[in-house]
Parts: structure tokens; sequence; C-alpha cells
């Protein structure tokens, strides 16, 4: 038998989360089938051809998928869950949005947002806030879940190319539509992925001293910026910078921290960083209960002085 | 047009658990419960919905035993019209949640059925998605904004990278989150009228839902601790100590 993983891309790109998902189905070892439905992708579809472990994409091109409503996609997924013994995809807004509904179809449980595969049945995957991690043992004929993309290295590209086929479409539904979209394109790193992530706290104060204070040292360390709930709640970073249990979760090399107290629901979309630097003035803050290096001081003389003592 | 809103009674997100001795669940005896915080988004919103003359009927559900109707009093409090407890076991999975909703969901023909994007215990955020699917409905995740208009629902939901818009048709499943709304303060008035709103008790069994799971726990732990860290004096010493300790290059 073999897996079926569900891809997520923006046209051009296959997602990195998506890689990581595939290595995630690698643990198996059946054969992997990637599905990638979307409208004009068929550079998606190779670049998802090269990558290691995969034995066929599966192409549904169609307008009907030129938006990822889960309304269309789950039929689509349910109609050839039957050739498969597990369906996989990352947990991103993507695939947590899009699976359970397709468990529900086929009257099946799932396990969302693994972070670890014991073996077939077993896996781990965090609760509460990631204090504690759950093992669940999973009886269902058909494995459906999801996985944390920073818990499984992104698949890279190898020699093989795997085959590629059309995917016929399946029936539409009048459910939903979408209307609109706001993804904020940015030069930078993608925040889930990135080697280096800087966040900032709703201390900064306002906007533009978010930006003034964090996009330098983000530039000069190529890396991702992230914000608090308690930030972004203000007004002074985007949504979709929020890092945490309800925000993106990041396990980069390098975390640093600017003015973030360390709230549980903080500290649960970090904990897995290699390294956590945390800037701020509380000796007390929670967040020096985490930090591998922690710095008591004024976070804005030392952001500006961090970054200058990095170009000299 | 009516909404029904589902609540879970969890640990309060202040509070921290531990695995339990034998490490065979979490253990939660004793500990401070409260409505999970993305539900009581879910009811804000659908309250709103009334205050603003769209909705004319809110009724707040959840499953559980007696000590459970706390939570269902809360959202009497904040302006939900009546209540159902679903007296059962309030561990289900979420695809058992879902079929208990689902049952709730044909008896009271609702035009909205609001949830929490997900419950703060066990993170899964997969109950709303799964009930949609069973109901044959739209779905609007993670939802920031609902504007209701000529039988449809406007849902802006929150995706990485930035915000999506979807219409659905009505009657949908919409789960919230955070900034969707600020819920309201309850206040001594509030509790006292909603102890007079009714609240009705049904059996699991009445609604004759399989309620069986494919999940088995097999353990619970925490997670393995990170080593202490250390302070240091100065930016100057924090580069030293991530270039040649924890070797990061800069
Ligand atoms: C259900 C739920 C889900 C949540 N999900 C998330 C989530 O996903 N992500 C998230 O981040 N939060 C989340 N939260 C919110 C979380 O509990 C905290 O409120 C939030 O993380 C605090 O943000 P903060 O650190 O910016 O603000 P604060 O807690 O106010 O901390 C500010 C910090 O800045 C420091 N500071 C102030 N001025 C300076 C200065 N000049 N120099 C140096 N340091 C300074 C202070 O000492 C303090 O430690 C959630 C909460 C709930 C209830």
């Amino acid at each position: 038998m073999s897996t079926l993983v569900i891809a997520e891309h923006d046209e051009q790109r296959v997602r990195a989360s998506t890689r990581s998902a595939i290595t995630a189905a690698a643990v198996s070892g059946d054969a992997i089938d990637v599905l990638v439905a979307g409208e004009n992708i068929s550079a998606v579809a190779e670049q998802i051809a090269r990558l290691k472990g995969v034995r066929r994409v599966r192409v549904a091109d169609d307008a009907a998928y030129a938006r990822p409503l889960a309304e269309n996609l789950a039929p689509l997924i349910t109609g050839i869950a039957g050739e498969y013994q597990a369906i996989v995809s990352a947990a991103t807004s993507f695939g947590k949005n899009l699976l359970p509904r397709v468990a529900a179809l086929l009257d099946t449980d799932m396990v969302s947002e693994v972070t670890a595969i014991i073996d077939s049945t077993t896996f781990v995957r965090p609760i509460y806030a990631g204090h504690l991690n759950a093992t669940v043992r999973n009886t269902a004929p058909l494995k459906i879940f999801t996985v944390r993309a920073t818990a499984f290295e992104p698949a890279i590209e190898d020699e093989a190319t795997a085959v590629i086929e059309p995917l016929a479409a399946g029936e539409t539904s009048s459910l939903a539509r979408w209307v609109s979209s706001e993804i904020q394109k940015s030069e930078r790193p993608e925040l889930s992925t990135a080697r280096v992530v800087i966040s900032g706290g709703r201390s900064l104060g306002s906007a533009e001293k978010f930006q003034q204070l964090l996009a330098p040292l983000a530039n000069r360390l190529n890396a991702a910026i992230g914000a608090t709930r308690a930030a972004v709640d203000a007004g002074i970073a985007p949504n979709e910078y929020q890092v945490g249990q309800t925000g993106t979760v990041v396990a980069p090399d390098l975390y640093i921290a600017v003015g973030v107290s360390g709230a549980t629901q903080h500290i649960a979309g970090i904990k897995d960083s290699r390294v956590i630097v945390a800037i701020n003035h509380d000796p007390d803050a929670q967040i020096f209960q985490w930090a591998d290096y922690g710095l008591v001081a004024d976070l804005f003389e030392s952001v500006t002085e961090l970054e200058k003592s990095l170009t000299h | 047009m009516k909404v029904v809103v589902s609540i879970k009674r969890v640990v309060d997100h202040n509070i921290r658990v531990r695995p339990k001795a034998d490490g065979s669940d979490v253990d939660t005896a004793n500990l401070k419960m409260s409505i999970n915080p993305f539900d009581e988004h879910a009811v804000e919103e659908a309250v709103r919905l009334k205050e603003a003359g769209v909705v004319s009927e809110v009724v707040a559900v959840t499953i559980g035993h007696a000590q459970h109707q706390d939570v269902l009093r809360h959202a009497l409090a904040m302006g939900a019209d009546r209540a159902i407890l679903i007296d059962g076991d309030a561990d289900l999975s979420s695809r058992a949640t879902a079929k208990v909703l689902l049952a709730i969901a044909q008896r009271e023909q609702p035009d909205l059925f609001l949830l929490g994007k997900q419950a703060i215990d066990a993170d899964a955020a997969e109950t709303g998605q799964m009930l949609a699917a069973l109901w044959n409905v739209g779905q609007g995740t993670f939802a920031s904004r609902i504007v209701i208009n000529g039988g449809k629902a406007l849902v802006t939901r929150e995706v990485d990278g930035g915000q999506e818009t979807v219409e659905l048709a009505l009657p949908a499943v919409v789960t919230a989150d955070l900034r969707l709304n600020e819920p309201r303060y309850l206040k001594l008035p509030n509790l006292m009228q909603a102890k007079k709103k009714p609240l009705e008790t049904l059996s699991l069994a009445e609604l004759g839902v399989d309620t069986s799971s494919h999940l088995q726990l097999v353990k619970v732990e925490e997670p393995p601790a990170r080593a202490p860290g250390i302070k240091v004096a100065s930016v100057q010493e924090l580069v030293e100590k991530l270039r040649h300790d924890a070797r990061i290059s800069l």
C-alpha cells in the first residue's frame, strides 16, 4: 500500500512544509504519491516530482481548484482515498482546514500536528500548548494525519524523477465561494521555516518602532520577523507575524525574543528552537527560563547595538 | 435566524498541567476549569449578531456532566437564550464530538453553527471542519470576521501569510479565532439572569450517536526540558557566545 501527501503551493512553488510532510510520510517506508490541485500548476508538479521519495505526482489541474477550498478539495481526496493506507499533509492553515473534512467524510478519526512517528500506528503530538506530549495509537485502517513542519526536515531533490499523472476533477460544491485574499508578499524567509527568527512584543510601542528596530537586524541575519499576540492585538505587528500556540510554530537555529514576557502560549511556538536569545529589562521575566542566552537590558538600545556589532 | 454555539469546558489557560503519576493521562483533578477561550469568542459573536438584530435566538451546547453546567451558565450570562447539556463523557474524539453536534444541528436546524477554532487542551482544531463535512455545509475556519448578508455568510479567515475571505451558503459552520472580537466581562446581574434561563439536559444515549473512536491514548509525558541557559552581561558577550559556544554563523 502507499501514502498520499496533499501538497500546498502558491502556483509557482511547493511550500517547504509540504516537503516536510513528504519526509514524515517516508517514515512508514511505503510508496509516496503526492496530490497537487490547482490551476496551471505544471511547474509545481515538476518540482514535486524531483523530491526524494516521491513515486508519483497526481495533478488535478482545474479552475475549480484555483483556490484551495476544502469544500471542493475534500471530495477529490475521498475519491482516491481507497488506494491508500495513509493520507498526510502539513499542519498549516491549509492542512488543518482540509484534512478534518476529509477524515469526517471517510468516517475516520485523525491525528493532528504530529511531531514524531513511532511506528505506522503510533504518533506523538503536543497537547496543552506543548506543555505535554501525548502518544496516541490510531487503529483506523486508513491513517489520516497532519504533521508539524518544524519536526521533520524538508525532503530534498534527488536524481530520480517521479511520474506525473493527471487526475480528473471531482464534483465541485456550491457551499463555499472564494471572495478575496490578502497574502503579504515578503522578501524575507517564510516564518515557519526560517533559520533565524526575531520576534518583538508589545513593548516595542508602535508599528513604526517595531519595523525600525527589528528590520535592520532581520535584514542583517536574513531572518523572518515574528511577534507576540499582544503585539498583534495592539496593531504593532500584522496578524501573520504571530508566533505561538495560536500562531505559527517555529523552530529556527536562532530565535531572538525582544521585549517578550514569555507567556506559555508564546513559548509553545518557540521551545523547539535550537538557540533562544531573550532581551528583556525585567530580570524575572519568564522568557529567561527558556532562553539559552538572556540579556537583561533595555531593548531599544540593545537591538541597535546588536545590529551594529554584527555589521562591523 | 438561529445560531447554535458549542463550547467546551477546559483547564483554565493560566494553569500549568502535569501528567498523572502513571503517565496514563493528563492530571486534571482539582484544577480550575473555564470555558475554552476560543469558544468564548464564538459565544460573543453569536450574541453580537443577536444584538445587531441579525439573529433571533442563540443556543449554547456542551457535552459533559452536571459540573459542566457552569460553562453553559457562562454563555447564558453572556447573552445566549438557552442551553443544552448533552449528558455524557466529555472526553470524546473530535469525530465523535462532531457526530453529537450533528445530531444537535439536525434537531435545532440553526442557520449558523459556531465553535472555537480549537480547544486549548487537545489543541486539535478538527471538530468544526468535521461537523461541516457530516452536515454537508460550508466551513469558515479560523474566522476573524463574520458578516451575514442575503442568506450568506462572508467569513474572513486567518491563514498563513495573511487573510482570506470566503462566502458560505447558509447553514454553515464557522470556527472562531481570537481576533474575531473581544468577549465581554460578566457582571453579577448577568449571572443572576442566567440562572433563570432554560437549561435542558439530553442524554447522549437519547441522541443515539455512535461515539466510538479509532484513537487510544498510550501515554502522556512532559517533553524533554531545555538545558538551563545563562545571562550575558553585554551585547558583545552575547555575540561572542552565539559565535563560539552556540556555533551560529552571524
Ligand atoms: C487562548 C490564548 C492563546 C494565546 N496565543 C498566543 C500566541 O499564539 N502567541 C502569543 O505570543 N501569545 C498568545 N497569547 C497571549 C499570551 O498569553 C501573552 O499575553 C502574550 O504572549 C504577551 O505578549 P508580550 O510578551 O508582547 O507582552 P507582555 O506580556 O506585556 O510583555 C512585555 C515584556 O516586555 C518587557 N519590556 C517592556 N519594555 C521593555 C524595554 N524597554 N526593554 C526590554 N524589555 C521591555 C517587559 O519586561 C515584559 O516582559 C494567548 C493567550 C490566550 C489566552
